[in-house]
């Protein structure tokens, strides 16, 4: 009994790391680490989706100007110190537009995008695993999905719901999944075959278990690659719904709207309608670099 | 081969049965009336009852999908709403406008994308490989209803050198092809770079370097056949993708296309117009990628013998 209690610290601590610490396997944390030290461009992306992130959330600290508030005085001001992007043609500054929808652009990105990891890894595990007639319906219905351009499957579904940013979400989500789902679906199928699945198999773990606990968390990498990879992809479709007016409705801030509503002013005022368009472009670049970064360092066989 | 593609051909019936079933549903379930919405506030209830009987709203969802399908493969997509004639002579009239922009953008795409994909291959980590590389890159992440507008500003009301929206001549599609073919020429060079770096790496390419053969010819003798498979084969994608991109550069330019339809039937909450265009365009699509894989299976056998 005595010699049981005297285990000595080194060996509580052993006892204490995972089987991944003891052999050296990196984890998923240690990865994404790995992928942001040896990748610049990765890094880069990081600190500006980072910065745009503190830029977003401290929209009313950072800019004088209320986003909304109508000034025809000042209408279609250039660029100038007091205001850096300009003014719209209410009068509004263009960069307090700008900053404030930054908030829209995220938050699209990331909730869009989320959803449809999720609706996808789900399906695609469930086809997985089950096979049979549950996987030939599930991937017919992912097929048909992808069958349709997307921003035209996006347009159908805003023109059902109708034009609101909420109904965005919902549109993004039901469209984004299959791409998901394809993928999963094949890893699932391949980890089904794998001896530590077999192994909870025989000592009799449900299915669901060895679904959520067993094959799911082995999906988190290409989950995540496709996680960052998706959400540019989410803010372009969201600015290009609302740039053709089945969007977001002004006087939202959306920068595809802002875009939008400054092409009439084009030959008098350019500013307005290509300063937003500057923000997508660099948040865009950002998330992909970040994505492509990601995804050299999980799995280098995914490099297109 | 021919196994092959009617194999192909017969998997593809059930995507496109699908795809109207799905189509059918999204649109026909919204709430409101279209014929309120065609005749107007000042319609009474009796002329709305009327109209919906002739138009056969009020009959059960299957019978009207059945119709609906019936309709579309003898090429009868309904009579649009607002605009009151056949749904498909109007698509027809416009896709000639959209398919020419499709494949000048295609044009664009693949003359920059390809001897970028292979300088950077060749050259890799090189200046020019980082340079075609961010440029591809920048392509594809920019909005192409923000180029689009870029594009008018420099090169229409600044240089005065291309005009600026229209359909009237080959010079109007000279802006709206370089839009929308950056926006692909980044997945092409991407393909070409990555496709001729993995066959530099293979067993031939060293036997033909240790027999000697020149660079420039171990190169375009030997690697750029194999490397170019894959690049031919999305070729076809592409096209389909860019008859289906098109929908806002042609809204932003002004170009009658099939795109511009589609957003015009949404404008005017005119169903069936645009039931007709993104089926159109769908169909299109579905139509690219089997090509493409017909395709590919032809210039490489290696594909058929796998399945």
């Amino acid at each position: 009994m005595e010699a049981i209690r005297n285990i000595s610290p080194e060996t509580e601590e052993k006892a204490e790391q995972t089987l991944e610490e003891r052999l050296g396997v990196p984890s998923l944390f240690q990865d994404l680490i790995r992928a942001f030290r040896q990748n610049r461009m990765a890094f880069l992306g990081l600190l500006m989706v980072l910065l745009l992130t503190v830029l977003a959330l401290a929209a009313p600290v950072i800019t004088p100007y209320d986003p909304y508030e109508v000034d025809l005085d000042n209408s279609l001001l250039a660029p100038s110190w007091s205001h850096w992007f300009g003014t719209d043609m209410f009068g509004r500054d263009l960069l307090t537009r700008v900053i404030y929808g930054a908030r829209i652009s995220l938050v699209i990105g990331l909730v869009p995008s989320f959803f449809a990891m999720f609706i996808g890894a789900v399906l695609g595990i469930v086809a997985g695993y089950y096979g049979g007639w549950t996987d030939f319906w599930i991937m017919r219905l992912a097929d048909m999905v992808l069958a349709f351009p997307s921003l035209l499957l996006a347009m159908c579904f805003m023109y059902t719901l109708g034009a609101t940013l909420f109904n965005i979400f919902i549109a993004l989500s039901l469209v984004g999944w299959a791409g998901t789902a394809r993928v999963v679906r094949s890893q699932t199928l391949s980890f089904k075959e794998k001896e530590f699945v077999e192994a909870a198999r025989a000592i009799g773990v449900k299915r669901r278990v060895i679904m959520l606990r067993h094959i799911f968390p082995n999906c988190l990498p290409a989950l995540m690659v496709l996680f960052t990879l998706r959400i540019p992809q989410a803010i372009m479709s969201e600015a290009s719904l609302s740039f053709l007016g089945v969007g977001a409705q002004p006087p939202t801030p959306s920068w595809g709207l802002l875009v939008s509503r400054g092409k009439e002013f084009l030959f008098s005022a350019p500013w307005v309608a290509i300063l937003p368009g500057v923000a997508i472009l660099l948040t865009v670049l950002a998330f992909n670099f970040m994505g492509d970064g990601l995804r050299d360092a999980i799995d280098p066989y995914m490099k297109d | 081969m021919h196994r092959y593609i009617l194999r192909r051909l017969i998997i593809s019936i059930p995507v496109l049965i699908g795809i109207t079933l799905l189509l059918f549903f999204l649109l026909n379930v919204i709430p409101g009336d279209p014929v309120a919405l065609m005749l107007k506030e000042k319609a009474d209830p009796d002329v709305i009852a009327r109209v919906r009987t002739q138009m056969h709203l009020d009959d059960p969802w299957p019978v009207r999908y059945v119709r609906f399908l019936g309709g579309a493969l003898k090429g009868d997509l309904g009579i649009s709403y607002k605009l009151r004639r056949p749904v498909s002579d109007l698509i027809l009239q416009a896709f000639p406008n959209t398919l020419m922009l499709a494949f000048a953008a295609a044009l664009v795409a693949w003359i920059i994308g390809i001897p970028a994909g292979i300088l950077s291959a060749v050259k890799q980590y090189s200046l020019p490989d980082h340079f075609f590389m961010g440029f591809s890159l920048l392509g594809v992440s920019m909005p192409v209803f923000w180029s689009a507008l870029l594009f008018q500003y420099v090169f229409g009301v600044k240089l005065h050198l291309l005009p600026v929206a229209g359909f009237y001549g080959w010079k109007y599609l000279i802006l709206p092809a370089v839009v929308l073919g950056w926006s692909s020429c980044g997945t092409v060079a991407r393909l070409t770079r990555s496709s001729l770096l993995e066959v530099m790496r293979s067993d031939y390419i060293r036997t033909a370097r240790s027999k000697g053969v020149r660079e420039l010819m171990v190169i375009s003798g030997h690697a750029l056949k194999n490397s170019l498979l894959p690049v031919i084969t999305i070729m076809a994608m592409q096209v389909a993708f860019l008859l289906s991109g098109s929908v806002i550069t042609e809204s932003i330019f002004g170009i009658p296309g099939v795109g511009r339809i589609a957003i015009m039937a949404i404008q005017n909450r005119d169903m069936p117009l645009l039931q007709g265009s993104v089926l159109f365009t769908t169909v299109l699509v579905i139509l690219g990628n089997l090509v493409a894989d017909l395709l590919y299976s032809t210039l490489d056998p290696r594909i058929r013998c796998d399945r």
